[in-house]
């Protein structure tokens, strides 16, 4: 019974891995009710909760998407515990310091939340950079790196008469991405 | 610049791999000898891992919000704004220790005041008077309705004997009504048509139409009647709507209704948007009313209904209350959620009665309007 309990958790983050639909929705439906109450119990919104929720989400993905899919814990002490970090930082933001909570199944997340903290400024700072490029040259860019269209299509799709003139395009966007990209990243590590 | 290009492309792809060996080996020993191009690629590969996993949590960030919708849509977690259970929860917690402050203020208060009543004016303060001046109402109410109730018994011998509608029936009390449906279907109070045995509507011209009760919701004092006599004539579309929202404060509003055996115009303004001690389910509007005026519709000036009328303040002049429209929509779904016999019947939406001046609007609205009368 409990080998497959274990063997279940590791097939789920493995499918959580690969992006696998039913894997992300097991372990949504299983974990989102207490994550919930945690924050509604402790002057969050249904909003907040569902945010701090999902970003736990995300820390769980990064956290499986570099290979490791040994947690030492059970998913729900995992996602609670980044959950509570999550949800701490923002009350200490808003001056309040206390959780009013009901267990003691913690895990220590220290090293998961620096790292995720660094990805989501990185995210934040590609969001921006992103933004603030402008089309087509954004959408000429999501294709190519995103979409991974080759040269061909792209200038097919967005009216270019050739390759070559596409691939310069896209060389001149990228230098721009890349310009708004470092100057932020840069100014952070500042 | 073409060679930048071709630079920056033959980075690209070394980094993701899509080159033949001897072009690697070619330039890895490019990269060795030229640090400019070695930074390039540590660089760029860098940027190309922050596109990468931008993309990956944009992706990853919609699955979970699909996920989210999905799974609230079926139940599997709990949501406010497909359920209401959820957010009274989170209302509650936000609001508990508020309440609980409140609630034992109110305590105090209500201890303080009633020790200042009885050591000032044992019996006799203001507020005492307001609420006997209501219960006397309401007994007298209650008279009536034994009254009622000693009649009905007496019709009901008499109906046991003959097993049949006596053709004459006096109708003893009575109130306002006014079509919803042209089919036949009529708004009043529930207070109007309580303890009814048998209810009759009569129209502009006079005539009697006997009615049934379809449905009946005595908190908020709607009822809904059914023209059941074969003398009943369906007439042209209604010309009002019933509205949905609530109404502004100050809104014109007028009314039609049956004090007497006429029908008779009326003309105010909506004063507040609650009703009596501040209950939610009313207005306070500003009229003249008498008894029989219950179950009058209230009309703004684009030919909405915006209320029922249902009561007035004993103690304060000109304080008359009605029961919000909404009511009469909410009224209507729960009639054909509990029985599928009414589900054609439908409310008036639009009024055609926007820019009609106001004696047209009463003129054609009239014909709408029904005294019920009750035994």
């Amino acid at each position: 019974m409990h080998l497959k309990a274990e063997h279940s958790q590791t097939a789920l983050l493995q499918g959580l891995a690969r992006n696998d639909k039913k894997a992300i929705e097991t372990i949504y439906k299983e974990n989102f009710n207490l994550i919930q109450a945690l924050v509604i119990n402790n002057s969050g919104s249904t909003e907040d909760a569902k945010d701090i929720f999902q970003e736990a989400m995300i820390v769980l993905y990064q956290k499986v998407g570099s290979g490791s899919f040994e947690l030492n814990c059970q998913i729900k002490t995992f996602v609670y515990s980044v959950c509570r970090r999550l949800w701490l930082k923002r009350l200490m933001q808003q001056s309040r310091y206390s959780l009013h909570e009901n267990t003691d199944d913690l895990v220590v997340v220290d090293d998961e939340m620096e790292d995720h903290e660094k990805r989501n400024t990185e995210f934040t700072m590609m969001e921006k950079a992103m933004g603030s490029l402008g089309e087509p040259c954004k959408s000429l860019l999501e294709a190519f790196y995103m979409q991974k269209k080759n040269m061909q299509e792209i200038a097919g799709s967005f009216g270019y008469t050739n390759a070559e003139n596409a691939k310069t395009q896209k060389y001149k966007c990228l230098m721009r991405l890349k310009k708004l990209f470092f100057t932020q990243y840069k100014n952070d590590s500042l | 610049m073409i060679e930048d290009i071709k630079i920056l492309e033959a980075v690209e792809r070394y980094i993701t791999g899509e080159m033949s060996p001897d072009e690697r080996v070619y330039f890895e020993s490019l990269r060795k000898s030229n640090p400019e191009i070695d930074q390039m690629v540590v660089e760029h590969t860098f940027f190309l891992q922050q596109i990468a996993r931008f993309e990956d949590t944009r992706q990853f960030k919609s699955i979970l919000n699909d996920t989210h919708s999905h799974l609230a849509e079926k139940g599997l977690i709990q949501s406010p704004r497909l359920k209401g259970a959820a957010k009274v929860f989170y209302l509650f917690n936000r609001y508990k220790r508020t309440v609980a402050i409140a609630a034992s203020v109110a305590g105090i208060m209500a201890l303080s005041i009633s020790a200042m009543v009885w050591s000032f004016s044992p019996g006799k303060s203001a507020i005492k008077d307001d609420v006997q001046q209501l219960n006397r109402e309401i007994t007298s109410l209650k008279n009536q309705t034994r009254e009622q109730g000693n009649q009905i018994k007496n019709i009901k011998t008499q109906i046991e004997t003959t097993d049949l509608v006596p053709p004459d029936i006096t109708y003893t009390t009575g109130g306002t009504g006014f079509l919803v449906d042209a089919k036949g279907y009529l708004v009043t109070n529930a207070h109007v048509i309580e303890g009814a045995k048998y209810v009759a509507v009569q129209n502009a011209s006079g005539k009697d139409l006997r009615a049934k009760i379809v449905y009946t919701d005595v908190k908020r004092d709607i009822a809904i009647l059914k023209i059941i006599d074969t003398g009943f004539k369906i007439p042209p579309a209604i010309p009002y709507a019933i509205r949905k929202s609530s109404a502004d404060i100050a809104e014109p509003i007028f009314s039609l209704g049956y004090p007497r055996n006429d029908i008779v115009y009326g003309e105010g303004y909506l004063a507040a948007k609650t009703g009596y001690n501040g209950d939610t389910l009313a207005v306070q509007i500003s009229i003249n009313a008498n008894r029989g005026n219950s179950g009058s519709p209230i009309i703004n000036r684009k030919g909405e209904i915006i209320g029922v009328l249902n009561a007035r303040q004993t103690s304060a002049e000109g304080a008359v209350f009605a029961v919000q429209s909404k009511y009469i929509h909410d009224a209507l779904s729960h009639l054909q959620k509990s029985d599928s016999a009414y589900q054609n019947v439908k409310l008036p939406s639009s009024s055609s009665l926007r820019t009609t001046e106001r004696t047209q609007q009463v003129k054609k609205i009239s014909d709408y309007v029904y005294m019920v009368k009750v035994n």
